[in-house]
């Protein structure tokens, strides 16, 4: 039998280098102001020259501008489930202690973006199509999105055994996760009142340059900021998990009662 | 702008929104970080105490 390592050992070794809690707030404290601040400026900046500085469109006019929250805010609840994917990977397959915690953390915020995506698509289409709501194939799988963001906050939180909701809210996060390809191809798939992307890989953007620059910078500066918040609760988190092993084990100090390496570690 | 209140509702929601989110990670930040800081101390005097009663 050979001694070298497989990939999946390598990945996991790489994964598990990263795992543990200690280094993670260490790691934490140096990224949260790289996060922050310039989320802070590049959300500012973008909302302002969105509203005041980017033109009208010729046909929905100042509507438009409805578009530099709306259009972040689903690119985010489709990312942010993806990251619960990836979380829920981890932590099947490699049991990484972090990615439970991360994906507790993402959920929540996860679930308020895609409200968000959703309230604002509405308020663009009462304006726009004159209704605030239809059984459209974009719209029905986003509010799918909010529905399984929900489901994964209320499975991960549902069990007395942590490690067992850990375990079910991975597995809903992975079967969820078909539901990405659905959102992304929805407007391709069937005849819909939502516009098609404006943004794609392969093909130039169909909006003009004084539109997509604003958008640019909101989506970057909407995205950072959803990675700082995140990184500050999964923070909060690690040290909860640390404070309950503390709580649980009074007199043994640096040991966890519940087996859970996220306690485990040397602050 | 003939939409204003729509625009207006639109930023205010996603502003209020990144607000609560934000101050809420930091306040619960800030008080696991008092608390855990507490719990270290106590638990690092216990064991101070714990070893001049042994000595």
């Amino acid at each position: 039998m050979s001694a070298t390592p497989t990939l999946t050992e390598r990945a996991g070794a790489l994964f598990h280098r990263y795992a543990n809690p200690g280094r993670f707030l260490r790691l934490g404290v140096k990224l949260q102001p790289w996060l922050t601040w310039p989320a802070l400026i590049l959300s500012v900046t973008g909302l302002v020259w969105g509203l005041f500085f980017s033109p009208a469109d010729w046909q929905q006019g100042d509507s438009v501008r409805i578009m530099y929250v709306h259009v972040p805010c689903a690119w985010l609840a489709s990312s942010g489930y993806f990251a619960l994917a990836v979380c829920s990977v981890l932590s099947l397959v490699w049991r990484h202690p972090l990615a439970d915690l991360a994906a507790m953390e993402i959920g929540p915020v996860g679930a308020c973006v895609t409200a968000t995506c959703l309230a604002t698509g509405s308020l663009w289409g009462k304006p726009m199509w004159g209704t605030w709501w239809v059984w459209d194939a974009r719209l029905t799988s986003v509010l799918v999105l909010f529905f399984l963001y929900l489901g994964h906050i209320a499975l991960i939180r549902a069990f007395d055994d942590q490690q067992r909701g850990y375990r079910a809210a991975a597995i809903l996060a992975l079967a969820g996760a078909v539901d990405l390809p659905i959102i992304k191809f929805s407007v391709q798939w069937w005849n819909t009142l939502h516009q098609p992307d404006s943004i794609t890989l392969r093909g130039a953007p169909t909006m003009s340059h004084a539109m997509l620059w604003p958008l640019l910078v909101c989506t970057l500066g909407f995205t950072l900021g959803f990675a700082a918040i995140v990184v500050a609760r999964l923070r909060a988190g690690v040290m909860e998990s640390r404070i309950r092993s503390l709580l649980s084990s009074p007199r043994r100090g640096m040991q966890s009662s519940s087996g859970s390496a996220v306690g485990e570690y040397a602050a | 702008m003939t939409h204003l209140p729509y625009i207006v509702a639109s930023y205010g929601l996603a502003i209020g929104l990144a607000t609560f989110l934000s101050v809420g990670a930091a306040v619960r930040l800030r008080r696991d970080r008092v608390r855990l800081a507490t719990l270290e101390a106590a638990r690092g005097g216990d064991r101070r105490s714990a070893r001049e009663e042994t000595v």
